[in-house]
């Protein structure tokens, strides 16, 4: 099969960029986050990981693929597995077919990833698109080349138990169309995104959550030097780390926003794209913020500092959204 | 952020000589795809992550080589893991995992459960049975 390998911020929106691509469906990464309204941000405190609360940039894992193919009015078809014996059948069979099939795994299991970056997360994306004997052809889309992976080890990998299990999901599109309602799709997803972001009526979600997360900031205690080290590096790590494209997805929308504004030739949106991608140095600037106060060297900025800085993100981004929601009504 | 300003900061990546993409604007505030060595303030807050694991598991493995637990928490900081994510990978309680952590209880383990132990740090179920023997090193 010939197989296009591209490098992408972000698995789950990098899997489908490739996957409509090769369908024939030419489709940037940020327009895939974009077009399934994949943005946004949540404090759950309730939630821990290693101690920490949950805080995302984006929807929940499987959002983006479930949304993107439902909206584009494409076939998912998709299959878990409670026997991984049947499911590595299941892939293989795929393969003989010629298919570029889609999976989900634990990043901790996989060996081509480098030991610091190793975490038990598992529902990451990855592409299938050969096998060599017991050795498979892997596309994973944060990787600058193609990959390639023993046949245990992406077992393991797949059938990884614990939180978000992967059960061997498999996936791939059927039905992709050629041509889309480029208008509708953007206006709709735009109008959704805004709605995420500022229209829900809970505190943790969107742009609520970000003041939410500023407060906390504000209440942490001084003393507690270790905590807050961890609590504040546990933020920027969310923010950065995780294939975020930077400043946490908001880069890589405003590419969305410029995209969008130049395929519609509409100057609103190209114009709403500039203000994101200041909202993102704020993002950046924010995050150094964090990692100074843990350095704890001689000028470091405040707490107050930081949250402020934070509320002043929740702003602005309530301002665009707002501004991007009324043009998303328009007509 | 523009191209220029994408970081490059090599020393102490994390990436392990690998490339991140980000997304920045050229001159004419265009946006591409844009490969990074490295950010210093990501970097740091990872290898915070990353100590504190390593800290977790020195200080496990002494109590463990001390005889005061049983392997199982040096082995769970080793696996990256804490409680929970045991609990979960194992389908065992949390209490009955702490339960575990004591060293008689862990020497009574049927191999019922050590096996389901060795699956979730994928190791061989031997090794866990060495330990229950009075191993205190690694095999």
């Amino acid at each position: 099969m010939s197989f296009n390998h591209e490098q992408s911020a972000h698995c789950e929106s990098g899997v489908m960029s490739s996957l409509l691509t090769h369908a024939g469906l030419p489709m940037s990464e940020p327009m895939a986050l974009g077009l399934s309204s994949g943005i946004a941000f949540a404090y759950i405190p309730l939630v821990k990981l290693s101690g920490m609360p949950l805080i995302a940039y984006r929807m929940p894992p499987k959002h983006i693929i479930k949304t993107l193919s439902k909206r584009l009015g494409c076939r998912l078809h998709s299959a878990t597995f409670s026997n991984p014996a049947a499911g590595k059948q299941a892939l293989d069979q795929a393969l003989e077919q010629g298919r570029l099939v889609g999976m989900q795994s634990s990043v901790f299991w996989l060996p081509y990833f480098p030991p610091e970056m190793r975490f038990h997360f598992n529902a990451h994306n990855l592409l299938a698109y050969g096998r060599e004997g017991e050795e498979y052809l892997l596309s994973d889309p944060v990787f600058e080349q193609p990959v390639r992976c023993a046949s245990d080890d992406l077992q393991r990998a797949r059938f990884a138990k614990g939180s978000l299990a992967a059960k061997g999901l498999l996936y791939w599109l059927e039905d992709v169309p050629s041509e889309v309602d480029w208008e509708k799709l953007i206006r709709s997803s735009i109008l959704s995104t805004s709605r995420i972001i500022d229209g829900l009526p809970l505190p943790w979600i969107g742009i609520r959550g970000i003041a939410y997360l500023a407060r906390k900031i504000a209440g942490l205690d001084e003393q507690a030097k270790k905590y807050n080290r961890l609590y504040l590096t546990h933020i920027v790590r969310m923010q950065e780390e995780i294939g975020t494209g930077g400043a946490g997805f908001r880069f890589m929308y405003a590419s969305f926003l410029q995209e969008a504004g130049s395929l519609l030739n509409e100057p609103a949106l190209c114009a709403a794209s500039q203000q994101l991608t200041a909202i993102g140095d704020q993002w950046r600037q924010f995050a150094l913020l964090c990692v100074q106060h843990s350095r704890g060297k001689s000028e470091k900025p405040s707490l107050a500092e930081i949250s402020s800085a934070l509320l002043a993100i929740a702003q602005a981004e309530r301002v665009l959204f707002k501004e991007l929601a009324c043009w998303a009504k328009r007509k | 952020m523009k191209l220029d300003e994408v970081p490059q900061d090599t020393e102490s990546s994390a990436y392990a000589g690998h490339q991140k993409l980000l997304y920045a604007v050229d001159e004419e505030g265009c946006y591409q795809g844009a490969q990074s060595a490295g950010w210093d303030a990501e970097n740091y807050a990872t290898q915070q992550a990353l100590a504190e694991l390593e800290v977790l598991e020195q200080q496990a493995k002494q109590r463990w080589q001390a005889g005061e637990t049983s392997v199982l928490p040096y082995l769970m900081y080793r696996y990256r893991m804490d409680e929970l994510a045991l609990a979960q990978c194992t389908g065992l309680w949390r209490w009955r995992i702490r339960r575990h952590f004591k060293v008689p209880v862990y020497q009574q383990l049927p191999v019922r459960i050590l096996t389901r132990y060795a699956q979730a740090f994928s190791l061989p179920v031997e090794q866990l049975l060495a330990y229950q023997q009075g191993q205190l090193d690694e095999l």
